[in-house]
């Protein structure tokens, strides 16, 4: 199936790229026993992150027998040991909150916290400035919870978008499903996280747990830059070390597919082994007071990150459409031989497809890192909405992708005005199955015959 | 401080015990449906995971909710597993493979999700999972749970071993079954169908119809694991059915050689004896500070194990796609 030197070069590849990640799997943090807590800070006029004392906070069980409760200490932090792990509710008090700070979300005072062993459980709760909100808008539909819950959909689709593009444009150009383009998101967002706390010592990353002089951090916006070339390099490598040696020796794009998933389970364990299970933000930026736009609202952090992926998509639309590698690129999707034989060079442009689709991948990561928590999983759990928005959209197609990932982040949000909040993304993933009923090709994809 | 030191045998003793045990029941279990699907009829399954969990939670929650006896109890496990195949074959086994691979690896993770949720957390018992089940099966044991059944120093206790012989039985009959059905008509035609669909079609073969048939029926096959594991665990939780579980399943059906009878069986007892040795050494080492806890504690070591299956999966897939025994003419993969 494989020549002698390309079958070398393909298990290097896939040995390298396994070797690069344990080289770096050092945990950050080790903890030995477990235990749940939360941690209060709130952002003051100044931007200081300042603790919050004396909030009430409980811990319970799934089935609510209580484990403990307690107030915040003078750094605003309250933990108990637990028995093992489990899965816990951590609980706020809101009435205890000093005066003049709330939730940002008034529905969200209890949190799930998954313990796993040797990993401590942290509940998020993020507070805003403000006086507490009359309840009118809790549960129930009014314009107001319509617009903010748009507003919301349309950076979850956005990000999604950004995700999606590059999963659509590979599988455009060679055919295959990419099952780790979901663990190329999270690899944007950690290493965003470690060059974050780390600076360029942060590639190494880890190494700074034990060797503090190793580095300081950068702002989140350089940390970002690097995060963006590793995943563009992180693309490439996928294609010179693992893809282009089994494609050039016509490996079968099902057994493509179960390699791209092997590399999946092994990254995705590589980043709990090296991350841990905790969930964690980025140094910079994780908690802003939210700006009232109209009957809208949101952080500033969000504004620039929606403003910024719209930018960056036009950009991407305007490369496609106008440029010469974006001509070839759309020409190779949409027939391969011809676009061959008119003397486009194929391979170059996969190659150019595979580094955008790892740079997007990780600007779509740092985002989505920026507006929820950094966690392991997190790009798993967005590779499945990718494919409800890419299959919706059009498999295939860079434009039905961005679309679907809008419609599904859109509707994701909105249909928690019927349906509990954690089941939201479950209803995008049975859109996925009715899509498929009833327009297979997807919203803009081209009909052609199946099965 | 060496790996002298090592206890060898118990190491040893476990290897054997996995690949006999439970571990080893269930995934050759749940490889056998995975093969009806990919080996026999050229399918995409990447949930299995999911035909697993709505065969334990089928099982599960015939007693807990509706108190229905054991037998039934299987009966319907199968049928949660069949009407999870229909949900999912009907819109897809029209469409070209890989839609099916989406929508399975998203169904299996929505069976999970909506599991562990606090909104069917009355039902389902969120992700604490179910454990009052096991009490109606247990009175079927003939096996006295006290003491310990096996040869020389591999001893099971006789709950487990009641499970691990009910999985072997199982396993029995499903190789039965599909060994006569391969060999039957219904067998060419969903082999005829993996090889060339267009040709089947001409013949005048209802492609669909087959394919969902064969779906049905791994999808059974890998119900009847979940049941096993349930059994041999007394417990059903959640997040004992992630995703990457559907994936060990492939690594034990490539390692056995797809598409052949044995394989699920001779790959599942490699990949644990492989699997535990890894195991009991790395943690052993560990233990014996011949790996320094800065670098990993024990708890990491069955982080390493996905990982190792990670890369297992791949390689495997490029270099020895007809797994250890198997023959590379048989191997078809160019299924679409």
């Amino acid at each position: 199936m494989l020549g002698e030197g390309s079958r070398l070069r393909f298990a290097t590849g896939i040995l390298l790229i396994a070797g690069l990640m344990l080289l770096m799997a050092v945990p950050v943090i080790g903890q030995s026993s477990e235990t749940v807590g939360t941690r209060l800070r709130h952002q003051n006029e100044e931007g200081e992150r300042v603790p919050v004392e004396g909030v009430i906070i409980s811990v319970t069980t799934i089935d609510r027998s209580e484990v403990g409760i307690g107030a915040t200490d003078s750094e605003g932090v309250f933990s108990v040991p637990v028995p093992g792990p489990d899965v816990y509710l951590v609980t706020i008090d809101v009435n205890t909150l000093p005066e003049g700070i709330r939730l940002r979300e008034p529905d969200r005072t209890t949190v799930e916290v998954e313990v796993l062993e040797s990993r401590d459980g942290r509940a998020i709760f993020s507070l805003i400035s403000g006086d507490a909100e009359p309840t009118e808008e809790s549960g129930g539909v009014s314009a107001r919870r319509v617009a903010q819950l748009t507003t919301e959909g349309i950076k979850l689709g956005l990000f999604l978008g950004m995700a999606a593009i590059g999963l659509s444009l590979v599988f455009g150009t060679t055919g295959l499903v990419n099952f780790a383009h979901g663990e190329m998101v999270t690899w944007g967002m950690l290493s965003a996280y470690f060059f974050n706390y780390f600076g360029l010592a942060g590639i190494f990353g880890f190494m700074a747990g034990w060797w503090p002089p190793l580095g300081e951090g950068v702002n989140l916006i350089f940390a970002a830059i690097l995060a963006v070339i590793v995943g563009g390099a992180t693309g490439f490598l996928m294609d010179r070390w693992v893809f282009r040696p089994l494609r050039t020796r016509g490996v079968s794009l099902i057994a493509q597919m179960v390699v791209t998933i092997g590399l999946s389970i092994l990254a995705r364990y590589v980043f709990l082994f090296i991350f841990g299970g905790n969930l964690r933000f980025f140094r910079d930026y994780s908690a802003q007071s939210a700006l009232q736009i109209w009957i809208i609202e949101i952080t500033p952090k969000d504004l620039i990150t929606v403003i910024l992926s719209v930018l960056i998509l036009i950009g991407v639309g305007f490369f496609l459409q106008r440029t010469q590698t974006g001509k070839a690129m759309r020409a190779v999707a949409d027939n391969r031989e011809l676009a061959e034989s008119s003397g486009i060079n194929v391979q170059r442009v996969i190659r150019i497809v595979w580094i955008g689709a790892g740079a997007l991948a990780g600007l779509g990561g740092v985002f989505i890192g920026l507006a929820e928590q950094l966690s392991w999983l997190i790009g798993f759990r967005m590779l499945l909405l990718i494919f409800a928005g890419v299959v919706l959209g059009g498999l295939g197609t860079a434009y039905g992708a961005l679309l679907g990932c809008l419609l599904v982040g859109i509707g994701i949000q909105l249909s928690t005005l019927f349906i509990p909040v954690e089941l939201k993304n479950i209803g995008a993933l049975v859109v996925l199955a009715l899509v498929l009923v009833v327009r297979p090709q997807g919203i803009l994809g081209r009909r052609e015959r199946f099965g | 401080m060496t790996l002298a030191a090592v206890d060898w045998g118990f190491i040893l003793i476990q290897t054997v015990e996995t690949s006999l045990g439970l571990e080893a029941a269930v995934y050759a279990l749940a490889a056998v449906g995975l093969n009806v699907h990919f080996g026999y009829a050229g399918l995409l399954n990447f949930g299995q995971v999911g035909f697993v969990a709505m065969g334990a939670y089928g099982m599960g929650l015939s007693v807990t909710l509706w108190s229905l006896n054991p037998f039934l109890a299987l009966l319907v496990g199968m049928g949660f597993a069949t009407v999870f195949a229909l949900i999912l074959g009907v819109p897809t086994l029209r469409l070209r493979g890989d839609y099916l691979a989406i929508v399975t690896i998203a169904a299996a993770e929505i069976v999970r999700l909506l599991a562990r949720s606090t909104t069917l957390g009355e039902i389902t018992r969120g992700a604490e999972g179910l454990h009052a089940f096991i009490g109606p099966f247990r009175e079927l044991n003939p096996f006295d749970p006290g003491s310990e059944y096996g040869i020389g120093p591999i001893q099971f206790a006789g709950n487990q071993f009641f499970a691990i012989v009910v999985g072997w039985a199982l396993t029995a009959v499903a190789l039965a079954v599909i060994w006569q059905l391969m060999r039957s008509p219904w067998g060419r035609v969903v082999k005829a169908i993996r090889e060339d669909e267009d040709a089947a079609r001409a013949l005048g073969k209802n492609a669909y119809w087959y394919k969902l048939q064969a779906l049905i029926l791994g999808g059974v096959i890998g119900g009847l694991a979940g049941m096993v594991q349930a059994l041999g665990k007394a417990t059903i939780q959640p997040d004992s059915f992630v995703p990457a579980y559907t994936f060990f399943f492939w690594t034990v059906l490539i390692l056995g050689g797809v598409g052949r009878i044995w394989s699920p069986v001779v790959g599942a007892m490699i990949f644990w004896a492989m699997l535990t040795f890894f195991q009991g050494t790395l943690t052993a080492m560990v233990n014996e500070g011949l790996i320094p806890t800065a670098l990993m504690d024990t708890s990491q070591v069955s982080q390493i194990r996905f990982m190792l299956v990670g890369v297992g999966l791949a390689l495997l897939m490029v270099f020895r796609p007809q797994g250890i025994f198997g023959s590379r003419e048989e191997m078809i993969l160019d299924v679409r």
